[in-house]
C-alpha cells in the first residue's frame, strides 16, 4: 500500500495516492459551513409557499415578529430596495429566451411549492423556525402546470409578463434536408421516447451560508456550500450591489455538490443582503425536507429520437426533439442544460446526418439546473436505449449493433456531424474488454437457460457505450453557446523560502479529492515529495481566479492550468541555476530536486538553494524578478472526450416486478490517469448515482404540484444494501487537447450507468413483448409492463 | 428539524407514569422515541408534555412463561433479534424484529413503542397479530387484557385509552412453520406489503401496510386451514381489504403483491 | 434543563430546553461539530454517535433521553496520542470517503456493527450499513474498508 506523504519522485502519476484529505474528514475535525462558530450570529429561516401556484392575497408577519427572539420578519416588499437586481441566469442560450424576474423572495405570485415568501431572522435557529408557524399567508390559488406537453399549450401561462411558458427553442440542425433524405431512405427507422424524470440531487450535506459583515470596514465574507465560490462571489456582487473588492466568498468543506451547489440561491442573496441591513453575522442551514424543494433538481426531459437505419443496421441518421423542464424559474445556468447533451446525440457512433432540437418549457415546480452529467446522460440514454431499440427491430444483437456503428478508431481526430471535433478513442478495443472482462457469452448462456426453466427470476444484461465532452471549456464555444464566462482555469504553483511549495488553484473540490490530485502533479514534475506541497483553494481571498469545479473540468483544465505553472516555476528556477554554476541552461539537467551540469553530476544546485536565491534576490541573472513563482491561466483549445462500456446484469422477478442489480462492470478511458484510486472512487459513486436514476429516484408531485418525495424516506437514495460491488477495468487513450493526456472522469459513471440499467431491465424482459419501461423502474412499473407485455 | 416546546418528565415507575397521564390531555409516553419523534421533528405532533419512560427498566425483559413468551413493552428490537428464548420458542418475532428499520434505529426502537404506535405499516404490529399475542395494559384502576385481535382499531390508533400503559406482551410459543416476507425498494424501508404466517396447529397469516392497522387475511386462513392449496388460499389474500395506494404502490398492485407473498410466505412456512 | 453525560469521556453538563436533540446537544452546546445531520427522518445516518457502545441516530434521541448515558462521537474515536481507529485507517486505506460528510456517521455505524459481527460477510457489512446514506463513494470502497477493518482485527 502506498502512502501519501512519502510519496515523491517522478514517478507519481499513475500511482493510488491515498487522499490527504481524510484525516481531517474522519476525525470530524473537518469543518462545513454549519461548523463554523461565529459568534452573534442571526439565524434566518425561510416560510416557504405551500401552493404550486397562486397570488399571495395578504401576509400577516405580526405575531411572528413579536415572539422572543425575533429579531425581524421580512417580505418582497419590505426587502426589495435590499438588492440590485433579480436572482442570475448566466446562461441566455438564445438572443430572445424568456426568462422571468426571479426574487429571493416572491413578489405578488408563488409559482412553486418551495418559493420564498417571507424570511424570519432571530437570535436562535429555534426561535426563527419556531416564528415560521406564526406568519399568516393567505393565497388565491391557481391552476398549477405541471405536465411539460401543457405547459408548451400555453392553455394556462405561468408568467404573464412574457406570455408564454416557452423560454426557448434551440436548435442544431447542420443539414435538414439531408436528414429527411437520410429518413426517406431508410430501411429500417425506430422512434423513441424516454422521459428523463425529475431527479433530487441530494448531496449528503445539505446547503448552508454564513455572512459575517464588518459594517464598520465594509467588508462581507460569505462562507458558503458552494461548489462555484468564484462564481459565487461575482453575482452575488452583482445581485446584491456590493462592489467585488468587498466580497470575500469561502467554500469550507463542502459534502458533495453533483451540480446542486452550482448555484447561486435565494438564501446566499438574503443572508448577504440581510447582513448588511441588520450589520450582524446571518447564517442559514437548509433542512432536508427543504432541500428537496429549494435546491434544484435534475433531468426532467421529454426525449422523442428516431434513427434512421440501411438494410445493415448502420444508422445514417438522428433526429432529436426535447421538451424540457426548467421549473418555474432559469437559475444559474438552467437553460443550458438541454445544450450540454445537444452534440452527444449520436453517441459513440458514426452517423452522418444529424438534427435537434429543444423547447425549453416553465413548470410549477422547482427549477432544475446541473445534476451530475448535465445534459450528458440524457444524451447517452436516448441515444443507447435508441440502439437497442435498433437492435431488437434488425434482430441482431446489442452487441452487434454497436460494433457495426462505432466511430472508427483511425477516423479520429473525429469531426462528428453535429460539428465536435471529438480529440482520441478506440471504441472498438474498449468494448471487446468490457465484454471479455463480464464473460459475455457465458452470460447470455445463463439468460437463455432462465427463460428455457421457465424461472421467476429472470437475467438481463445491458449495454451502455458513452462518450462525453468534458474539460469544460474553450472559451470562445462558450460564446457561441452565449455561457456568460469563459472556461479557464488558473493556478499558481510558487516555491517558498524554505522550498516548501505552495499551489493555489481556482477549482473548488468538494469531495474530487484535488488538494492529492495536484500535489500528484507538481510532486512529479519537479521530484520533490508530496508533503511539502501544499494545496490552496475555495478562498476568493487567497485564489482570486477561479471558474471552480463542475463539469468534470477540474483535472483536465485546472491540473493543465497547474502542470503549465509547475513547468514555469521549473524553468525560472533553472535560469537561476544556470547562472549560480555559470553554465546555460542547455547544459543543465533536473532530476529529483536538483540540477545538475550534463556531464559533470558533482556539479550540482538544489531547486531549495535556487528558492532561497529567488527569495533573497541577492544575486538573480540581469532582469529576473524576485521570487520563484508563475500564474496561469489555462483555456484549453478543445473539450475532452471520456468514453466507456458499462455492462448491466440484472435479475428482474417476474412475480412482484422487483429489479435487483448483480452485477456491474465498467471499463473506462479517462485518458491518462493521475490517481486510479480516486478514478475508481469517481466512477463508483457515478455509477451507483445513475443506478439510482434508472431503479430508485423520482421527484413525485401530486395533482395539486406537492412533491411527494420530500424526505429521504421517501426519495429513494439507495444504501449499501441495494447495490453491489462493481468491476471495474480500463483502456487508456491519451488526450491530445492538453500536456497531461487527461480526459476527465467525475461524471462518467452516472452517464454511462442509467441506460445500461434499463437496457438490461428490458432486455430481461423484451421476449416477452416488453419494449419500455419508464424510470424509475420500480417493481410496481415492471409488474405492469410484464402484465401489459403478457395480455397482448 | 427540531419538535416544538414541550414538557418532559421522567416517570420513576409505571404508577407514576399513568398519574402524569392521567393529569393531562395530551401527554404522550416516550420511550426509545422512533415512533414519535420522527413525528414531532416534522411537527406532525406536538404533545404538551413528554413522559419519558424509557429508564423504566422492569419493563425490559423476554421471560420463558411455559406456554407463552413474555416481553416487557419496553424491550428493544435488537434485544428480541438477539434473545436466545426468542429464538428457540418464538423464532419469527425475533426476525421480524431484526426486519424493523436499521441497526441504528433497533437499538432504540422497544416493541411496546411499536405496538403503541399500532402503525399498519409497521413489522411488529403485523407480527404479535401473527402470533395471537395478548397485550397487557396497565392503568390507575388496574391492568386488563387485550388480544392483538381488538387492539389495532384505526390509523396510528390502539385500544389504549389516555392513561393506560402497554406493559407487556404475551406471545404463544411455537412450534410449527413460520415465515415473514418483507416486500420493499430498499432495506430500510417500511414494507410496501409484508407478510407473517404462523402455523401453529392452525395457520395464521398478516398483512404489512394493507390497510390503516395490520390485518388478517382471513380469506386466505380460513381457505388454508379448511385445505385448500396454498396458491388457492394465497389467491385470497387481500379478499375484504381495501389496500392504500401511495407512491411506492398503488392499490391494485398491492393486492398483487398480496397474493404473491402469502403464497411464499405460506410456502415457506409448510416447507 | 440541566443534562449530564459523559461524552467521548468527558463529564458535561449543560441546560437545556427539553426538545433539544442529542445531535444538537453535541453539536450546538458542547461543540462537536464532527456529527452531521443530513436528514429530518432518520434516513441517513449521518448523526450516527454510541450511546453506551451502541449505534444510534442522535437526530432521533432527546438529550434528555441521554442523560447520565455514555457517548461517543466520532471526536472520540482517534486516540488522544493522534492515532487514528483502525475503522478510520481502514477508510483512508480503502478510499471509503469522498466528501466526508457521511463519513462520521458511516464509520460510528461501522465500528458499533463490527461489534455485533466480527467476521462478517460483504453482504451482512451491505445490510448492517442500511440505515447510513453516500452520496459520494457508490459504497464500493466503504464496504471494502469496514471488510478490511474486519480482516485486521483478526490478524
Amino acid at each position: 500500500m502506498t502512502t501519501t506523504e512519502t510519496t515523491s519522485g517522478s514517478k507519481v502519476l499513475g500511482q493510488r495516492v491515498l487522499r490527504r484529505e481524510d484525516p481531517e474528514l474522519l476525525t470530524g475535525e473537518a469543518k462545513f459551513s454549519d461548523d463554523l462558530a461565529i459568534p452573534g450570529a442571526l439565524h434566518m429561516a425561510v416560510l416557504r409557499s405551500t401552493v404550486a401556484h397562486g397570488r399571495i392575497t395578504s401576509i400577516d408577519t405580526s405575531a411572528a415578529r413579536s415572539r422572543p427572539g425575533v429579531v425581524a420578519v421580512y417580505t418582497y416588499q419590505d426587502l426589495k430596495d435590499d438588492w440590485a437586481g433579480p436572482m442570475p441566469c448566466a446562461w441566455p442560450v438564445t438572443a430572445d429566451m424568456k426568462n422571468p424576474a426571479h426574487f429571493p423572495l416572491a413578489n405578488g405570485n408563488v409559482n412553486y411549492v418551495g418559493d420564498g415568501v417571507a424570511v424570519v431572522v432571530a437570535e436562535s435557529k429555534t426561535a426563527a423556525v419556531d416564528a415560521l408557524e406564526a406568519i399568516e399567508v393567505d393565497y388565491e390559488e391557481l391552476d398549477p402546470v405541471l405536465d411539460l406537453e401543457e405547459s408548451i399549450s400555453d392553455s394556462n401561462v405561468i408568467h404573464s409578463e412574457i406570455g408564454t411558458n416557452l423560454s426557448y427553442t434551440w436548435e442544431l440542425i447542420p443539414n435538414k434536408d439531408a436528414v429527411d433524405e437520410a429518413f426517406a431512405k431508410a430501411a429500417h427507422t425506430v422512434s423513441e421516447r424516454y422521459i428523463q424524470q425529475r431527479l433530487v440531487p441530494s448531496a449528503m450535506e445539505p446547503r448552508s451560508v454564513v455572512v459575517v459583515p464588518a459594517p464598520f470596514g465594509g467588508d462581507y465574507t460569505v462562507y458558503s456550500a458552494t461548489q462555484v465560490p468564484h462564481i459565487l462571489k461575482v453575482m452575488l456582487a452583482l445581485t446584491v450591489g456590493i462592489s467585488e473588492t468587498k466580497l470575500r466568498v469561502v467554500a469550507p468543506s463542502v459534502g458533495g455538490g453533483f451540480g446542486s451547489k452550482l448555484n447561486v440561491y435565494a438564501e446566499e442573496v438574503l443572508a448577504l443582503a440581510l447582513a448588511r441591513k441588520l450589520r450582524r453575522p446571518v447564517r442559514w442551514t437548509e433542512e432536508r425536507s427543504e432541500n428537496a424543494v429549494a435546491t434544484i433538481h435534475g433531468r426532467g426531459q421529454i426525449q422523442n429520437i428516431e434513427l434512421a437505419a440501411d438494410a445493415d443496421g448502420k444508422v445514417t441518421a438522428v433526429r432529436v426533439n426535447l421538451v424540457a423542464d426548467m421549473g418555474a424559474y432559469l437559475q444559474l445556468v438552467t437553460p443550458g442544460i438541454p445544450l450540454l447533451g445537444a452534440f452527444l446525440y449520436h453517441g459513440v457512433y458514426d452517423i452522418p446526418n444529424y438534427s435537434f432540437t429543444c423547447r425549453s418549457v416553465f413548470t410549477n415546480k422547482t427549477p432544475t439546473d446541473a445534476y451530475r452529467g448535465a445534459g450528458r446522460p440524457e444524451a447517452t440514454y436516448a441515444i443507447e436505449r435508441a440502439m437497442d431499440a435498433l437492435a431488437r427491430k434488425l434482430g441482431v444483437s446489442a452487441v452487434e449493433i454497436r460494433k457495426r456503428n462505432f466511430i472508427p478508431a483511425e477516423s479520429f481526430p473525429y469531426s462528428s456531424s453535429a460539428g465536435l471535433v471529438f480529440d482520441s478513442g478506440d471504441y472498438l478495443t474498449n468494448f471487446n474488454k468490457a465484454l471479455d472482462m463480464v464473460g459475455m457469452d457465458e452470460l447470455l448462456a445463463e439468460k437463455k437457460l432462465r427463460i428455457d426453466a421457465g424461472s421467476r427470476k429472470l437475467l438481463g444484461i445491458g449495454i451502455s457505450f458513452f462518450v462525453e465532452m468534458c474539460g469544460l471549456a474553450p472559451s470562445r464555444v462558450l460564446a457561441s453557446l452565449n455561457y456568460g464566462a469563459g472556461g479557464w482555469e488558473a493556478a499558481t504553483v510558487r516555491i517558498l523560502p524554505t522550498s516548501k511549495i505552495q499551489v493555489v488553484t481556482g477549482t473548488a473540490p468538494h469531495g474530487q479529492g484535488h488538494e492529492t490530485a495536484w500535489s500528484m502533479i507538481v510532486a512529479e514534475k519537479l521530484g520533490v515529495p508530496m508533503a511539502d506541497i501544499e494545496v490552496l483553494h475555495s478562498d476568493t481571498a487567497i485564489a482570486p481566479y477561479g471558474m471552480d469545479t463542475y463539469g468534470s473540468r477540474s483535472l483536465a483544465v485546472g491540473g493543465t492550468a497547474i502542470h503549465i505553472a509547475t513547468e514555469r516555476v521549473l524553468d525560472k528556477a533553472k535560469a537561476i541555476a544556470a547562472h549560480q554554476l555559470e553554465v546555460a541552461e542547455e547544459d543543465l539537467d533536473y532530476a529529483e530536486g536538483i540540477f545538475t551540469v550534463k556531464g559533470s553530476p558533482d556539479r550540482a544546485f538544489p531547486l531549495a538553494a535556487a528558492a532561497f536565491e529567488a527569495f533573497t534576490a541577492h544575486n538573480l541573472p540581469d532582469g529576473m524578478e524576485p521570487n520563484l513563482e508563475a500564474s496561469v491561466t489555462w483555456d484549453p483549445p478543445n473539450f475532452t472526450f471520456p468514453y466507456g462500456s458499462h455492462i448491466a446484469v440484472v435479475e428482474v422477478d417476474t412475480e412482484t416486478g422487483k429489479v435487483d442489480l448483480v452485477r456491474y462492470q465498467a471499463v473506462d478511458d479517462c485518458g491518462n490517469r493521475v490517481n486510479p484510486l480516486i478514478i475508481e472512487g469517481q466512477v463508483h459513486g457515478g455509477i451507483a448515482q445513475g443506478v439510482a436514476q434508472a431503479l430508485f429516484e423520482e421527484a413525485a408531485y401530486d395533482s395539486a404540484g406537492n412533491l411527494l418525495s420530500a424526505t429521504l424516506a421517501d426519495y429513494l437514495v439507495p444504501s449499501a444494501a441495494e447495490l453491489p460491488s462493481f468491476e471495474l477495468g480500463e483502456t487508456v487513450t491519451p488526450s491530445p487537447t492538453n500536456p497531461l493526456g487527461v480526459k476527465g472522469i467525475g461524471e462518467a459513471g452516472t452517464i454511462a450507468s442509467t441506460p445500461a440499467v434499463m437496457n438490461a431491465v428490458v432486455d430481461a424482459l423484451s421476449h416477452l413483448g416488453v419494449e419500455n419501461i419508464e424510470m424509475p423502474a420500480s417493481p410496481e412499473r415492471v409488474w405492469r409492463a410484464i402484465d401489459g407485455a403478457t395480455r397482448r | 428539524m427540531f419538535p416544538s416546546t414541550f414538557d418532559y418528565v421522567r416517570a420513576g415507575s409505571v404508577a407514576e407514569a399513568i398519574s402524569i397521564l392521567d393529569g393531562s390531555e395530551d401527554a404522550k409516553l416516550i420511550a426509545g422515541g422512533h415512533s414519535l419523534l420522527p413525528l414531532m421533528k416534522l411537527r406532525l405532533a406536538a404533545p404538551s408534555t413528554l413522559v419519558d419512560i424509557g429508564r423504566l427498566s422492569e419493563l425490559s425483559f423476554i421471560e420463558d412463561r411455559g406456554d407463552h413468551v413474555a416481553i416487557g413493552a419496553l424491550t428493544r428490537h435488537r434485544d428480541l433479534e438477539t434473545s436466545a428464548v426468542l429464538k428457540n420458542s418464538v423464532p419469527i418475532l425475533s426476525h421480524v424484529a431484526g426486519e424493523v428499520g436499521d441497526p441504528a434505529v433497533r437499538h432504540r426502537g422497544t416493541i411496546g413503542g411499536s405496538i403503541a404506535h399500532g402503525d399498519g405499516a409497521s413489522d411488529l404490529p403485523a407480527a404479535v397479530l401473527a402470533l395471537d399475542a395478548t397485550m397487557v395494559v396497565r392503568s390507575a384502576a388496574g391492568e386488563r387484557t387485550v388480544p392483538a385481535t381488538s387492539f389495532f382499531k384505526g390509523f396510528l390508533e390502539t385500544d389504549l385509552a389516555q392513561g393506560e400503559v402497554l406493559t407487556e406482551i404475551r406471545v404463544p410459543k411455537t412450534s410449527g412453520g413460520w415465515s415473514y416476507k418483507k416486500f420493499n425498494r430498499r432495506a430500510q424501508d417500511w414494507a410496501i406489503v409484508g407478510v407473517a404466517v404462523v402455523r401453529n396447529g392452525s395457520t395464521r397469516i398478516s398483512l404489512v401496510n394493507m390497510g390503516s392497522t395490520p390485518l388478517r387475511a382471513s380469506a386466505s386462513e380460513n381457505a388454508i386451514n379448511q385445505g385448500a392449496s396454498i396458491e388457492e388460499a394465497a389467491h385470497l389474500a387481500s379478499e375484504g381489504i381495501d389496500p392504500p395506494s401511495d407512491l411506492n404502490a398503488s392499490a391494485e398492485y398491492r393486492r398483487h403483491l398480496a397474493s404473491v407473498l402469502v403464497r411464499r410466505a405460506l410456502q415457506e412456512a409448510s416447507a | 434543563m440541566q443534562v449530564t453525560m459523559t461524552v467521548n469521556g468527558q463529564t458535561v453538563s449543560r441546560d437545556v430546553e427539553p426538545r433539544t436533540l442529542l445531535v444538537h446537544f453535541l453539536r450546538d452546546h458542547v461543540g462537536l461539530t464532527g456529527t452531521n445531520v443530513g436528514c429530518d427522518t432518520s434516513s441517513c445516518g449521518a448523526c450516527t454517535v454510541h450511546v453506551n457502545g451502541e449505534s444510534v441516530k442522535s437526530c432521533t434521541m432527546l438529550a434528555v433521553q441521554a442523560d447520565g448515558q455514555e457517548v461517543t462521537t466520532i471526536e472520540g474515536l482517534a486516540s488522544a496520542e493522534g492515532e487514528l481507529h483502525p475503522m478510520q485507517k481502514a477508510f483512508q486505506e480503502n478510499h471509503g470517503l469522498q466528501c466526508g460528510f457521511c463519513t462520521p456517521g458511516m464509520v460510528m455505524a461501522a465500528t458499533s456493527f463490527l461489534k455485533e459481527n466480527p467476521h462478517p460477510t460483504e453482504a451482512e457489512v451491505r445490510l448492517g450499513l442500511e440505515g447510513n446514506l453516500c452520496r459520494c463513494t457508490g459504497y464500493h470502497n466503504i464496504v471494502k474498508s469496514v471488510l478490511a477493518a474486519a480482516a485486521s482485527a483478526g490478524e
